[in-house]
């Protein structure tokens, strides 16, 4: 797995995680990003390019493309 | 025979076909640490616990999720979308709520106004409807007014929670009058969401006759959540009981309590 923020050149793509501008290595899977986030999938839902994945099943074959927008999010305390 | 127990004395608390076992429902928000939080909500009894979507902290160095403290199994979760400010937003956080894949039940706030947080009623009207028909139970965060509340009867929502006061005022019911009319005048259950401040303010809610109360500062800006959780809950049985009874009618002179014949020359 590729550090996140140290992949460069034309073996990157650049994605927006968040909010925040992120280069990973070209053919990480979403599943590969959550693992080196150190995220579990069961615990987060993903949105991808603006549209929820709901299948968690899916994560280990999508693979991340140059420009994707993912939000992680999960349930935080709140009234 | 006939106990005295709670669940014999009280009628049964359902929304939407789902029976619950707790009139009050609390927030998850605010509190000093999640080790209190956990403490607070187990001393409520309440089954039913509002969390909120947000975003994962990429540069964490704890857990924030609510998932790593409570355990999903022992409690119903009821997420809201507060701090959405459109009927879009609202849908948005709503659909990532449901795709954690625990219920398709959604607290469902569209604010309108940052500094008193009241709803926008307009977009909650259209985002109930937007939220129904793809198959949500919507519970509606709205203000104290009636023409609203039937409105978003009429859209589906499974319950209708109008305001006692402001989110996290704890100024308590400004306005029993609009509750019991909401309440007396819909057919959905009524829970009264927000600014609850203490134990009383519970009880004099309940005793409007609504069907239960959601709160979140009251219990966790006290200076100890758990007594005040305790408290928040037997408050909010009493003035459930309270109203069951009925109360006596009110008199501006006084009537003896004790026989007035028998007594000595």
């Amino acid at each position: 797995m590729t550090e996140m923020g140290t992949a460069t050149g034309t073996e990157a793509v650049t994605l927006t995680v968040n909010g925040e501008c992120r280069a990973v290595a070209r053919g990480t899977t979403l599943a590969g990003l959550l693992a080196s986030l150190d995220l579990d999938p069961r615990m987060i839902v993903v949105e991808h390019n603006r549209e929820i994945l709901r299948d968690r099943t899916t994560f280990a074959d999508l693979e991340l493309a140059e420009g994707d927008t993912l939000e992680l999010v999960h349930f935080v305390g709140g009234g | 025979m006939a106990t005295t127990s709670l669940p014999a004395l009280d009628t049964p608390f359902t929304i939407a076909d789902r029976e619950f076992r707790s009139r009050l429902m609390i927030g998850t928000g605010k509190y000093a640490s999640n080790e209190q939080m956990v403490r607070a909500i187990e001393a409520s009894g309440a089954e039913v616990i509002t969390v909120s979507v947000r975003r994962v902290n990429l540069d964490r160095s704890s857990e924030e999720g609510i998932l790593h403290h409570l355990d999903p199994s022992r409690y119903f979760l009821l997420s809201n979308t507060a701090g959405c400010y459109t009927a879009e937003e609202a849908i948005r956080y709503a659909r990532l709520a449901r795709a954690a894949g625990f219920n398709e039940w959604v607290k469902l706030e569209v604010i309108g106004d940052q500094e008193t947080l009241l709803p926008d009623v307009a977009g909650l009207l259209e985002a109930t409807k937007v939220l129904v028909a793809e198959g949500f139970k919507v519970m509606a965060y709205t203000n104290e007014d009636l023409i609203t509340a039937l409105r978003l009867e009429d859209a589906g929502a499974v319950a209708v929670m109008p305001l006692a006061s402001p989110i996290g005022s704890g100024l308590g019911m400004l306005n029993p009058f609009a509750i019991r009319t909401i309440k007396h005048r819909s057919s959905v259950p009524i829970i009264v969401d927000a600014g609850v401040g203490t134990a009383s303010d519970a009880c004099v809610v309940m005793e409007q006759g609504v069907d239960g109360i959601l709160m979140n500062t009251g219990i966790a800006a006290a200076r100890d959540p758990v007594r005040m959780a305790v408290a928040m809950r037997q408050a909010v049985d009493a003035g459930r009981l309270a109203y069951l009874a009925g109360r006596m009618p009110r008199r501006e002179i006084a009537v003896p309590s004790s026989p007035t014949t028998g007594m000595l020359d």
